[in-house]
C-alpha cells in the first residue's frame, strides 16, 4: 500500500524529482542556477507546445461550429498542421516596410513574447511546480501583463500605417480599461487569502468539505469574480468577441498587418501564450490552481489537473469565438466602465462581508442576493439607455 | 567590483542611465518616450535587487503600464509622432543645467548625509508586501484616504471635462436654425 502511495508521490513530483537529478551532475555551486535553467526550459517548450496543438485544435473545432472540415491535409486528421506552418513562417521572406522605424518594428515582437513568457515565472502548474514563488506573484503578473500594451503600441505605431496604428490604439485603450476590472476582480481571491503569492492562493483553496473541493468559484464572491475576470481576460487578451484591435473585416489585422514571417508567427505565439497564462491565472485563483475536482481523485498527480484545466478552458475560449460576435467599440467601453467596474467594487465589498459574517447559511444568502440584485439591476436598468443593444440603420430600414 | 556594487547592480544602473541619456538625446519624441521607459524598468529592477518587492513591481505596473501609455498617448494626439523633429539645444539650455545642477546636489547632499545611518542599522527589516498593507490600513490611512478622494475627483473631473455637451450643442443648433 505504502508502495502504491510512494509510486504515486513519485509521478506527481516526477518532473522536480527529474529537475534535482539532472542537477545533481554539476558541482554544487552550479546547481541552483542550473535548477532554474531546467525550469525555465521546460516552460519554454512545455507551453509553446500547447500553441502548436491548440491552433490545429482551434482551427478544427471552429470548422466544426462553421459547418465545414478545417485543416485535414497536413498528416492524418490534419494533426501536422502547425509543424508545417512553422515551417512555412520561418521559411517565408521577412518583409519590413521601407518607411516603417527598423529598431521598434523588429523590438516589439520580441519585447511582447519576453514579457509574455514572464508571467510564467509566478505560475504554479503542480504542487512544488513554479519557477519563483515571490511574495508579491500576483502583483508580479500584472506588472509584467501591464508591459505588453507598450509592445503593441510599438507594433502599430512603427508600422508607420493607418490600420497599424489604428489597432495598436484601439488595442491599448482596450487593455487599459479592462486591466481595471482584471485587477480588482482578482482582489477578492487576494482578500480571502490574505496573501498575494500564488502558491498560497492555491493551498488556501486546497480542502475539501466531503466530495468537493473549496475552490473559490464555489462561493458567491468568487463565482461572481471568476465570471468578471474571465470577461476581463479575454479582452486583455484581444479574444474574441473583443478582437477589435484585429478586425480582419475593418483593420487588415490590426497592429501586426506589416508584420510578416517568423515576426508575425511571433505576435501570435505571443496572443495565444498570453491567453494560456491569463488562463492559468484564472484556474490558480477561483479553479483551485492544481488540486482535484474530487477528494477521492487526489492521488492523480497535481500537475495533470493544472493541465486538464487549462485545456479545458482554451476549448471554452474556442467555443466563445466560434459563437458570439464582435462587440462595437462603443458597447466595449460602456461595459467595462458602467458594468464590469461597478460589479467588480461591489463584489469587494460582498467578499468583505463574507469574510467577517461568520460561518453559515446567512452570509451565503446575503452575498448571493446582492450579487443577484446589484446584476439585475445594473443588466435591466441601468444600462436601459446604454445602446447596448442592436443598432438600426436609416438606410437598411 | 568597484566599492563592493554587484555586477547586477552595476548592469541596471548602466541600463537606466542609458535610457535617461537616450531619453534626453533622440531626436525622435516617441523614442525618447521608449527610452524613458527603459529607465523607468532599471529603476524597478533596481528597487528589485534591494529587495523591496512591492516598490519595484509598483513601478512597472504604475510607470510601464500607466505613465508610459499616457505619454506615447499625448504624443500621437498631440502632433504628428511621425516626423522627427529636431530642434538642437534649446535655448534656455543653460536655466536648465543649473536646475538640473542644483536637483543633483541637493540629492547628492541628502544621500551622503543618509549614508552613516543606514550602516547603523545593520540588518535591514524584511518588508513583506502584509507589512506594507497593515502600514498603509493602521498609521498611513488618512494620508491612503485623501489621496483616493483626489484620485476620485480627478476621475470625476476627467469624465465631465470628456463628457459631449449635448444640451449646448442643441441649443446652438437651434439658434443656427432660428437665423
Amino acid at each position: 500500500m505504502s508502495q502504491q502511495a510512494s509510486f504515486w508521490n513519485n509521478l506527481d513530483q516526477i518532473f522536480v524529482l527529474l529537475q534535482h537529478w539532472i542537477a545533481g551532475y554539476f558541482p554544487l555551486w552550479l546547481q541552483p542556477a542550473v535548477e532554474t535553467i531546467l525550469a525555465v526550459v521546460g516552460i519554454v517548450v512545455t507551453f509553446p507546445g500547447i500553441f502548436a496543438l491548440t491552433t490545429v485544435l482551434e482551427r478544427k473545432g471552429l470548422g466544426r461550429m462553421q459547418n465545414r472540415l478545417g485543416p485535414n491535409r497536413v498528416g492524418p486528421l490534419g494533426i501536422l498542421q502547425p509543424v508545417a506552418d512553422g515551417i512555412k513562417s520561418l521559411t517565408k521572406e521577412d518583409i519590413v516596410p521601407l518607411s516603417a522605424d527598423a529598431v521598434v518594428h523588429f523590438l516589439a515582437p520580441v519585447v511582447l513574447v519576453v514579457a509574455i513568457f514572464l508571467g510564467y515565472a509566478v505560475l504554479p502548474v503542480g504542487r512544488n511546480m513554479v519557477l519563483m514563488n515571490m511574495d508579491a506573484g500576483l502583483l508580479f503578473f500584472f506588472a509584467i501583463g501591464a508591459s505588453t500594451e507598450l509592445s503593441i503600441f510599438m507594433a502599430g505605431w512603427s508600422s508607420r500605417n493607418k490600420y497599424s496604428l489604428l489597432g495598436a490604439m484601439r488595442a491599448v485603450a482596450q487593455m487599459i480599461s479592462y486591466e481595471v476590472p482584471l485587477l480588482l476582480s482578482s482582489v477578492v481571491a487576494v482578500m480571502i487569502t490574505g496573501s498575494l503569492s500564488t502558491v498560497r492562493i492555491v493551498e488556501a483553496q486546497s480542502g475539501f468539505t466531503g466530495w468537493f473541493p473549496h475552490w473559490y468559484v464555489f462561493t458567491p464572491w468568487g463565482f461572481a469574480g471568476f465570471v468578471l475576470f474571465v470577461i476581463a481576460a479575454l479582452a486583455e487578451t484581444n479574444r474574441s468577441p473583443f478582437d477589435l484591435p484585429e478586425g480582419e473585416s475593418e483593420l487588415v489585422a490590426g497592429y501586426f498587418t506589416e508584420y510578416s514571417g517568423f515576426k508575425f508567427a511571433l505576435f501570435f505565439l505571443g496572443e495565444y501564450l498570453g491567453m494560456f497564462s491569463i488562463a492559468g491565472f484564472a484556474i490558480t485563483l477561483f479553479l483551485g490552481g492544481w488540486g482535484a475536482p474530487f477528494s477521492f481523485l487526489g492521488f492523480v498527480p497535481s500537475w495533470t489537473w493544472f493541465f486538464l484545466k487549462l485545456l479545458a478552458a482554451t476549448a471554452f475560449f474556442i467555443w466563445l469565438r466560434g459563437t458570439l460576435p464582435r462587440l462595437r467599440q462603443d458597447q466595449l467601453m460602456n461595459f467595462a466602465w458602467k458594468f464590469m467596474l461597478p460589479m467588480t467594487l461591489l463584489n469587494l465589498l460582498v467578499a468583505g462581508a463574507w469574510r467577517f459574517l461568520g460561518d453559515g447559511w446567512p452570509r451565503w444568502a446575503i452575498c448571493s442576493v446582492v450579487l443577484l440584485l446589484a446584476y439585475v439591476l445594473l443588466g435591466r436598468v441601468l444600462m436601459r439607455h446604454q445602446n447596448l443593444g442592436a443598432r438600426s440603420y436609416r438606410y437598411a430600414e | 567590483m568597484i566599492h563592493g556594487l554587484s555586477v547586477a547592480f552595476l548592469l541596471t544602473s548602466a541600463l537606466t542611465v542609458a535610457g535617461a541619456l537616450a531619453a534626453a538625446l533622440l531626436k525622435n519624441l516617441v523614442h525618447c518616450a521608449l527610452s524613458l521607459t527603459v529607465t523607468f524598468a532599471g529603476l524597478a529592477l533596481l528597487y528589485l535587487q534591494l529587495d523591496a518587492q512591492f516598490a519595484g513591481l509598483s513601478q512597472i505596473l504604475v510607470y510601464i503600464g500607466a505613465v508610459a501609455i499616457l505619454v506615447v498617448f499625448a504624443i500621437l494626439l498631440t502632433r504628428g509622432a511621425g516626423i522627427p523633429e529636431y530642434r538642437g539645444f534649446s535655448s534656455s539650455w543653460l536655466a536648465g543645467l543649473a536646475i538640473a545642477a542644483a536637483v543633483f546636489a541637493l540629492l547628492a547632499w541628502a544621500v551622503t548625509k543618509s549614508l552613516p545611518a543606514a550602516a547603523a542599522s545593520a540588518a535591514a527589516p524584511a518588508v513583506t508586501v502584509q507589512s506594507i498593507g497593515v502600514a498603509l490600513m493602521s498609521s498611513y490611512v488618512l494620508p491612503l484616504e485623501i489621496v483616493a478622494v483626489v484620485l476620485t475627483v480627478a476621475l470625476i473631473g476627467a469624465v465631465i471635462v470628456a463628457m459631449p455637451e449635448a444640451r449646448v450643442a442643441k441649443s446652438e443648433t437651434e439658434q443656427g436654425g432660428a437665423k
